[in-house]
């Protein structure tokens, strides 16, 4: 990764070195990154008090959410939480697999390079114009063509039944699936390629088809990346805010169906936070933040760890 | 393989609708000149425009990238030059991991950090939230690029007997300047499409003004709030906003991604 010169140029032993007052100096600039990191925690932790005080645990089990009553509970948001995550993964895992093993794929770009061009423009677009596009178009669509049949013939099934709606924990998981798919293929690709070549070609020349050879020797040598790269998506699914913000129609309730209105951690704090008065709602508001940020940075975390070993394993 | 190219295909789908509804759905609104000279006007007085939401833009974001890009320059230089040590490894993951921070999160905490104490909205608060929430991505970036260039650059230049710092930003940081511009561009993309960590920090207005430390709109937050509204003219309001965003990106990322392989290109030659 880096190309440390030290050796390269160290002056003899004996010959002390001036200091690098330079190094010291840029060094120190270093330190905003991890310094904010700790003081964003800290920050949050201080705000967060008066709820996670009058609260307690039972803040992560409580349903009731009323700010008049001064009565707050986050089950309803951290259950929208994760039934979007892992709809959105379940949805965008294969698909992104998919796209990586073909971008990974050694040899000549051009098509392929067109492709990449546009799964990484994917990532870049705001999640805003998302959010716009999928309240006014992909939701209204959603709702004719997939959750009103769905609905009808699946109607016994657990979470499928009930009244559909446009804005539901469906539509909102569709969105997030789109949102993370280049991270997911992204990641994925790098690991995938990162598998020895050696491997690849004494497959093949035992004769092996392509399809034998990714399948049985090429995913499975990347599988602790791709599991990582899966893990790095959830952390993206888990903190989106706006584009499922406008889409997962905002009732603080644990619905019965998946095609039913919910609400997420980042979204109540993005529609509630402006209006909310007094230090228990605005605290409790923080507490759901501090939560969104452990989580997602231990998600990461862990995720980067399984990535970055998996690529050196592969190096070697 | 016909399997892969049908799933691409089919992942690139949304990329292709997003991009022609917001072509096609605000493109009318764009064509008026009054929606890039007038600002925001309540539904139902014609010659509204989103004047107010490009200056906030302008002046949130410059604000943020007076801070980060110097910090995450030099913090990038460290990594690539001085990281093979405990702390430049940890420094890596803190930016790591704060490229996957809650952006939301980064809101709440300029909202307590600035707005709290001074009572009040402001432009600078939510420059203090993008700030952070492009230092990872310039870090990382600047990181890269200056990997990239060859050690001889750098022992040409110390057996002349330049010390350290010369070598680093007078022969290093110009080598490297295409990638770590356009690293710095990209967070800038990144940082004027957010939208939580605006939407508490510099609230919205309907007001043109280039003052920082008042209340101040961005396009992100005219998307959010007028899509949601039930009047159609602001509705058309936040397609056109849409549009604006999205052009800006692509010609950042398509530009910064023609630029980056000119510099890989150039770096192999050196």
């Amino acid at each position: 990764m880096a190309a440390a010169v030290d050796s390269a140029v160290a002056a003899p032993a004996n010959i002390p070195r001036p200091p690098d007052r330079y190094r010291t100096f840029i060094a120190i600039v270093s330190w905003a990154a991890p310094a904010s990191l700790i003081l964003i925690v800290a920050v949050l932790i201080q705000q967060a008090w008066p709820s996670v005080t009058k609260f307690g645990p039972g803040f992560f089990t409580g349903t009731d959410w009323n700010p008049v009553s001064n009565s707050f509970g986050a089950l309803p948001f951290i259950f929208g939480t994760v039934v979007t995550s892992a709809v959105a993964i379940a949805i965008a895992l294969p698909i992104g697999v998919a796209v990586a093993i073909l971008l990974a794929e050694p040899g000549a770009q051009g098509v392929r390079g067109m492709l990449g061009t546009g799964i990484e423009l994917l990532a870049a677009i705001p999640s805003v114009v998302y959010g716009i596009w999928a309240l006014y178009v992909l939701a209204p669509w959603v709702l004719l063509h997939f959750e009103i049949p769905v609905t009808d013939h699946l109607a016994s099934v657990p979470f499928l039944g009930g009244v559909p709606r446009q804005t539901s924990l469906f539509t909102a998981s569709l969105v997030l699936a789109i949102m993370i798919l280049p991270t997911l293929a992204a990641v994925s690709r790098d690991v995938i390629k990162a598998v020895p070549r050696g491997l690849r070609e004494s497959t093949v020349a035992l004769g092996a088809t392509w399809w034998e050879t990714i399948w049985r020797v090429v995913l499975p040598a990347a599988r602790a990346g791709i599991i990582g790269a899966t893990i790095l998506a959830l952390g993206r699914a888990l903190a989106e805010t706006v584009a499922v913000a406008m889409v997962i129609g905002n009732r603080p309730e644990i619905p019965h169906s998946i095609f039913s209105p919910g609400y997420t951690l980042a979204a109540v704090i993005a529609n509630e936070f402006v209006e909310a008065t007094g230090d228990i709602y605005q605290g409790a508001l923080v507490e759901i933040g501090l939560v969104l940020i452990l989580v997602t940075l231990t998600v990461n975390v862990l995720a980067l760890l399984l990535v970055r070993s998996a690529q050196t394993r592969a190096a070697l | 393989m016909g399997v892969m190219y049908a799933f691409t295909v089919l992942a690139l789908v949304p990329l292709g609708l997003v991009l022609w509804l917001t072509i096609t759905k605000g493109l009318p609104a764009v064509t008026h000149l009054e929606f890039f000279t007038n600002s925001q006007r309540p539904s139902g007085i014609p010659g509204g425009g989103v004047a107010n939401a490009i200056v906030g833009t302008a002046v949130i974001v410059s604000l943020a990238s007076v801070v980060a890009i110097p910090i995450g320059v030099l913090s990038g230089i460290y990594l690539a030059e001085y990281g093979i040590g405990q702390w430049a490894s940890w420094v890596r993951l803190a930016s790591d991991v704060l490229v996957g921070a809650p952006s939301i999160a980064l809101g709440l905490f300029a909202y307590a950090l600035v707005v709290v104490p001074q009572h009040h909205f402001s432009g600078t608060s939510a420059s203090v939230a993008l700030a952070i929430l492009m230092l990872p991505v310039v870090i990382r970036t600047t990181e890269s690029a200056v990997a990239l260039i060859p050690n001889g650059l750098r022992e040409s230049g110390l057996a002349l007997g330049l010390p350290r710092w010369r070598v680093s930003l007078q022969l290093i940081l110009p080598a490297a300047a295409p990638g770590v511009i356009t690293g710095a561009l990209l967070a800038v993309a990144r940082a004027a499409g957010e939208t939580a960590p605006v939407l508490f920090t510099a609230l919205g207005s309907q007001f043109l003004t280039f003052d920082p430390t008042r209340a101040m709109s961005t396009l992100p937050l005219v998307v959010f709030r007028n899509a949601l509204t039930p009047y159609k003219d602001l509705q058309q309001e936040a397609w056109g906003a849409a549009l604006v965003l999205v052009v800006m990106v692509l010609v950042i990322n398509l530009g910064s991604r023609w630029v980056l392989r000119r510099q890989i290109r150039l770096a192999r030659q050196l």
